[in-house]
């Protein structure tokens, strides 16, 4: 197994895990741990590493919504002209292309439902290839970035055992 | 009338485990190494299936056996991962656990005066069900410059070779040690001499971290003298369902079920359903489970050496078996719970050779065993 294939699903599941503690775990040290977190990075394998927050608790009235766009493309414009220009709006979260009835998956976050929904109608609808939208938005999550968020997972395991 | 205890169960001590169980129950803030069993649940196909079986009301018994659809997927799983060659129907018992599959072995075929050779230290249960089918134990120690692997020269030096049984666990609780085929073959060729029985735990074959596990009734000669115990907790975290197996030729299963069909009738056929679905399905998650522990155990490895505790590199099971600090490693584990709230078990619950070394769990997140580590190496400073 390479030190990225040791270390990429170590952050993958922690990124702040210490650099002694990916080298315990991975029987590199930590000069190679370090080498190769630098090379994802530079790779642009690793893009970023940010919490995953349960927003509920911070700001209970700010709002998610998942978007669905159809677009129509021509001659001059493609798929990746359109997500360029989509993915500059600071309210867009995360953008994909995705197959099936629509053409991106986009999420969008704003303070409250109606400045998402002034987004979604004043800067995103206008975009002259986009031939529809519609926006879901978000009433609750259970599972983000992996992490589920209900509480009770406690280890009901005896605590001295054979 | 008196419920005075019978003869073979005075020789049982009460489980030396007990005591550090009840004072970790006492403290608040525990975190516990001293554990038997994953911290994972069953992979979620598996519990899924038992839900099912459940709705659909499959709550019989089963033909004591098993299901024969289990059995056909455990004979075809023991094939691919360690090939091991059972027939379906004639050379599989399924049990509840692999615990009460080694009892009915014990019982079966022991009698009084008969010699049960116990490569220690292992699972407390052997020597104990050995005793209680009227069996004489003999300790066979293994020892810490083999790694406390079973050697020739161990199974010599004991009077083995007078033995009617050889008991052996690889992968090892509480040690974590493993053997390569290279190793067991000098093993197997003292039990051919000496014509001894084996019953070969491999409850942890699954979690072999340096190299393939090799089932002892692979090796030549071997297969007519085995009886090979596996199961469902340790690999797939079902523990609580309680659910095992033997596999061994078929006039021993035979007479492994004819203790079974009268005292359990049959395992239970929940866990059979989700047992099935286990093996379908549930490779990819044990995989992701076997990964996990692999790193955990290279942390808790790390931390030893740094912390100068000597510990040789344990490479199965999800135990490692450090040297204890303290001449006393009774003392050190009562201190341990009551000074820093940390759980591990004194070596010597696990029988001759255990003296000196702790045996430390870790099926624990990642989170718990470094605050579990910090706290051990602030304990020792």
């Amino acid at each position: 197994m390479s030190s990225r294939e040791k270390i990429l699903p170590l952050l993958r599941e922690n990124a702040r895990y210490s650099t002694e503690d990916l080298a315990r775990q991975t029987g590199l040290d930590a000069e190679e741990v370090e080498a190769t977190i630098h090379e994802l990075e530079a790779d642009g394998v690793v893009r970023g590493y940010r919490a995953i927050v349960d927003r509920n608790q911070i700001d209970p009235e700010r709002v998610r919504a998942s978007v669905e766009l159809n677009v129509t493309l021509d001659r001059e414009t493609g798929y990746e002209d359109i997500a360029q220009r989509l993915a500059k709006f600071p309210e867009v979260e995360g953008l994909r292309l995705v197959s099936g009835d629509y053409d991106f998956a986009m999420d969008v976050e704003g303070d409250s439902m109606s400045e998402v929904s002034n987004f979604i109608s004043e800067q995103v609808a206008p975009v002259p290839e986009i031939t529809k939208t519609v926006t879901h938005y978000i009433m609750e999550t259970y599972k983000e970035g992996g992490v589920e968020f209900e509480d009770g997972d406690d280890d009901d395991r005896l605590s001295v055992s054979p | 009338m008196s419920f005075e205890e019978s003869e073979r169960l005075e020789t049982v001590p009460p489980s030396g485990i007990r005591r550090y169980f009840e004072l970790a129950e006492e403290q608040d803030d525990i975190i516990s190494l001293g554990v038997g069993e994953p911290d994972f649940a069953p992979p979620w196909a598996a519990r899924d299936a038992a839900i099912s079986s459940l709705e659909r009301g499959q709550t019989s018994y089963t033909p004591n056996r098993g299901l024969r659809e289990l059995r056909e997927e455990i004979v075809a799983h023991a094939r691919e991962q360690y090939a091991l060659d059972y027939d379906a129907d004639e050379e599989v018992l399924v049990t509840a656990g692999a615990s009460e599959a080694v009892d009915l072995a014990f019982r079966a075929f022991h009698d009084p005066g008969d010699t049960v050779a116990v490569a220690q230290p292992s699972y407390l249960s052997y020597v104990p069900a050995a005793r209680l089918a009227g069996a004489d134990v003999l300790d066979v120690q293994t020892r810490p410059e083999d790694e406390f692997k079973l050697t020739r020269d161990v199974l010599e030096a004991s009077g083995a070779a007078e033995a009617d049984t050889l008991v052996l666990c690889y992968p090892n609780n509480p040690t974590g040690a493993t053997m390569t085929r290279e190793e067991l073959e000098p093993v197997a060729e003292f039990v051919r001499e000496h014509d001894l029985r084996v019953f070969a735990d491999e409850i942890y074959a699954a979690l072999s971290y340096e190299h393939d596990h090799t089932s002892i009734a692979t090796l030549p000669g071997m297969r007519e003298r085995t009886v090979v115990f596996n199961g469902f907790s340790k690999a797939y975290a079902m523990t609580g369902l309680r659910l095992g197996y033997a596999l061994a030729p078929p006039e021993a299963i035979e007479s492994m079920n004819r203790i079974h069909q009268y005292t359990m009738l049959s395992a239970p056929t929940t866990a059979q359903h989700a047992a099935i679905e286990a093996l379908r399905s549930c490779d990819d998650e044990v995989a992701e489970m076997r990964e996990q522990y692999d790193r955990r155990r290279n942390f808790v490895l790390s931390r030893f050496e740094e912390m100068g505790i000597d510990c040789f590199p344990a490479s199965g099971a999800f135990y490692v078996f450090p040297e204890c600090p303290w001449d006393d490693s009774d003392a050190f584990a009562e201190a341990l719970i009551e000074e820093e709230g940390v759980a591990v078990v004194p070596g010597h619950v696990f029988g001759a050779g255990g003296e000196g070394h702790l045996r430390v769990t870790y099926a624990t997140g990642l989170g718990d065993l470094k605050e579990a580590l910090a706290r051990i190496e602030s304990f020792i400073d």
